[in-house]
């Protein structure tokens, strides 16, 4: 394409040029070059009709040369990176949908006794996933909302013109790049019951300890504190990036107008971020969904103490690593796909009757 | 409201923005602050408006110091360079957005609300939002909302210099024509001298925070304070002969012109210039008073004794000629220095001809260079 193109602008400043580089390019590649292009239109040049009527290259349709300039070119650069998608991401995900219609999957001898629903008829009789999909859904109920309001908040500090500001931004964003795994043994120190810091201080207020990992009642809580806050980070980010965008002219005009900081927020600011609150809202439904690693070292290895705290993915993993039911951890994989697909489809709608108004 | 400015001053660390600057601005009157880029003409909006403490100095709207008060009790409307709507707003939220803050019940600020969006002419958008109107539109939205709270100060900041050519002339004509109606005193902010000049009543000219000049646009035109005032409002910029003052008389660097003091311009010295006094100096003339031999067979024999009688005749050259509209700009050299003159279409110049010119009374002016103090 790049060839063409200079060949179609060396012709228009100067003809004797741009004909031998013609000439040079048809000893090069043996044919008559393909008719000049105009990129930036993605119309043809005026000089390409003339050079088409003109000298109509034998044994060429433009057909032929269209299918490689605008498909056959592209894919060729692309090919590396579809290759790895091919293989890491699309193979693996249809692969599990297969799977899961495949009762009783033997993955070694790529064995099974017959293809249908049966899997799904299972699990969905199986109280511990019932457990997992409820477990499920009243964590990203309390956690997704909590960690807005929370993250809501540190962002409209941290968009202020405090000092250290710098720190503390980075300060929050650091557990970020964390380990998880390593962040949630932390929590459990933090959690224990004699020695946990959390304890320490509920005592310290006067209030009795709380046994939150190893007494069943109190496991979610513990989980969706852990939650929340493992979300913060992410989401004060996203959210401060979008009060940085705001224009503080709004604020000016609010303000010479007689606006409080209050009426600010709720009738300029937060309008403003309502896109970007929408955005992290359905990212943070999603992650929330999946939640796994938090939950799997708060109880070394374990759904909750009394086995009382599945989560989708535990339960996935559960069937898969412990079980051994390959059709039944894919099955759980396709609903948990649905759900999260879903969100992700209300997601792409709010935002587009966002970017309409 | 009059609003009075004494010994004004910003700092913003060690470099100064606004400087000692006193103006007095007349109930009801729409003013310009008028300056280059960075002279310091937002920073005086801004302390109007209080977004910007003042360093030293004081503001009075109706003899009352508000220097201190903070902005949202001063009551000015104030309109943005890229007017700041809000986006989530339709046209009629943006307008009514103010009132909701004075907490006016809601069936009040919607009438009101409609009465300002009439008189800016925007009564049929007002359930659109910002992004779905014009330059033009956004502009008088901002300027209803601004006056929705019917403040007794209205500033604008660059109000037009994001619209284009056009249309910058047809809002400037509807924001006099608003302002008339609405009566309130306006304080428009602008680098663009045509437009301070054809809109306001009278304009103050800042230059590096300096106040140089305050008068109407025809006092200032016509009676220049000083260098940077006469080099600023014009367009085409005015003629600049360079030289010297030497024996009471304007001389060029090659000694080819020599003009008396006395001859130039009204004739009237600004101050008393002793004969031994020698600086260099530079002679301003506009170029519609440059009068050339067509024109001045043209017109009647009197008229040209009266213009010729100002100055003796200069010899110059034509060196090159454009066409503006109804005009014809032609370029003159004169001792080896150019100057572009409005000659009457119907009397061309011809390239390379050589000929006589005076100079009008009117619109000759000479400055010192070294102060921009005036002279003549």
């Amino acid at each position: 394409m790049k060839t063409s193109t200079a060949s179609a602008s060396g012709k228009a400043s100067s003809p004797t040029q741009g004909q031998g580089q013609e000439q040079a390019r048809e000893q090069l590649s043996g044919r008559r070059p393909a008719p000049a292009r105009d990129q930036l239109s993605g119309q043809r040049s005026a000089q390409a009709p003339k050079q088409a009527m003109g000298e109509k290259p034998v044994g060429q349709n433009s057909f032929g040369q269209k299918l490689v300039r605008s498909f056959l070119e592209p894919l060729a650069y692309l090919t590396p990176f579809l290759i790895g998608l091919f293989i890491f991401t699309v193979y693996p995900f249809v692969n599990v949908i297969v799977i899961s219609f495949k009762q009783d999957y033997q993955f070694l001898t790529d064995e099974f006794t017959s293809f249908g629903f049966k899997a799904y008829e299972k699990i969905f009789q199986d109280p511990n996933f019932i457990n997992a999909l409820k477990n499920t859904g009243l964590y990203v109920l309390w956690v997704v909302p909590i960690a807005i309001v929370i993250s809501l908040f540190f962002a409209n500090l941290l968009n202020r013109k405090i000092r250290f500001r710098r720190w503390f931004q980075t300060a929050y964003f650091l557990p970020m790049v964390t380990s998880v795994t390593a962040i949630g043994l932390v929590w459990k120190w933090l959690y224990n019951f004699d020695y946990g810091l959390i304890n320490f201080v509920i005592k310290s207020l006067g209030g009795r300890a709380i046994n939150w990992l190893n007494d069943p009642a109190w496991n979610f809580a513990a989980l969706v504190i852990y939650g929340i806050w493992s979300m913060l980070p992410f989401t004060i980010i996203l959210l401060l990036a979008g009060l940085q965008n705001v224009n503080p002219q709004y604020y000016t005009a609010a303000k010479v107008d007689g606006a409080g900081s209050f009426m600010i927020f709720r009738r300029v600011t937060l309008p403003l971020l309502a896109p970007t609150i929408g955005l992290t809202m359905i990212v943070n439904i999603i992650s929330a969904s999946k939640v796994f690693s938090e939950l799997f070292p708060l109880f070394n290895g374990k759904p909750g103490a009394a086995y009382n705290l599945y989560t989708i993915v535990y339960y996935l993993f559960d069937q898969f690593y412990n079980k051994w039911q390959l059709d039944r951890a894919a099955a759980s994989a396709v609903i948990l796909f649905l759900i999260v697909g879903f969100f992700t489809l209300l997601q792409l709608m709010i935002q587009k009757k966002w970017n309409r108004v | 409201m009059q609003i009075r400015l004494e010994n004004l001053t910003k700092n913003y660390g060690k470099t100064t923005a606004v400087n000692d600057l006193s103006v007095t601005i007349e109930d009801g009157h729409l003013v310009s602050l008028l300056g280059p880029s960075g002279c310091g003409k937002t920073t005086v909006l801004n302390m109007l408006s209080g977004i910007v403490p003042v360093t030293s100095g004081h503001i009075y709207f109706d003899g009352k110091d508000i220097t201190q008060m903070p902005p949202e009790k001063r009551n000015v409307g104030l309109v943005f360079q890229n007017y700041s709507l809000y986006p989530h707003m339709t046209v009629l939220e943006n307008i009514c957005f103010p009132l909701e803050i004075k907490k006016i019940p809601k069936k009040q600020r919607i009438e009101r609300a409609k009465v300002l969006a009439d008189m800016v002419r925007i009564s049929d958008l007002l359930e659109r939002r910002p992004s779905e109107l014009s330059g033009g539109q956004q502009q008088r939205v901002a300027i209803a909302r601004a006056l929705a709270k019917e403040p007794s100060i209205l500033l604008l900041d660059e109000p037009l210099s994001n619209l284009d050519a056009k249309l910058r002339v047809e809002m400037r004509e509807e924001i006099l024509r608003i302002q008339r109606r609405s009566q309130v005193t306006t304080v428009f902010v602008t680098h663009d001298q045509e437009e301070a000049s054809s809109i306001s009543d009278e304009m103050v000219l800042l230059n590096h925070g300096v106040l140089q000049q305050q008068g109407s646009p025809r006092s200032t035109y016509d009676d220049p304070a000083n260098y940077f005032v006469v080099d600023f409002l014009g367009s085409p910029p005015v003629n600049k002969i360079t030289g010297q003052v030497r024996d009471g008389a304007f001389v060029t660097e090659d000694g080819a012109l020599r003009l008396a003091l006395t001859s130039l311009g009204r004739g009237l010295l600004r101050r008393e210039i002793s004969g031994s006094e020698t600086f260099p100096a530079v002679l301003a003339i506009r170029a519609e008073s440059i009068l050339v031999p067509a024109a001045q067979a043209a017109i009647s024999a009197t008229s040209v004794a009266q213009a010729t009688q100002a100055t003796p005749s200069i010899s110059a050259k034509v060196s090159n000629r454009y066409t503006i509209g109804r005009d014809e700009l032609s370029v003159l050299e004169i001792g080896g220095q150019t100057v572009r003159a409005f000659v009457s279409a119907e009397y061309p110049l011809a390239d390379g001809q050589d000929l006589q010119i005076s100079l009008k009374k009117r619109g000759v002016f000479v400055f010192a260079v070294e102060s921009g103090e005036r002279l003549v």
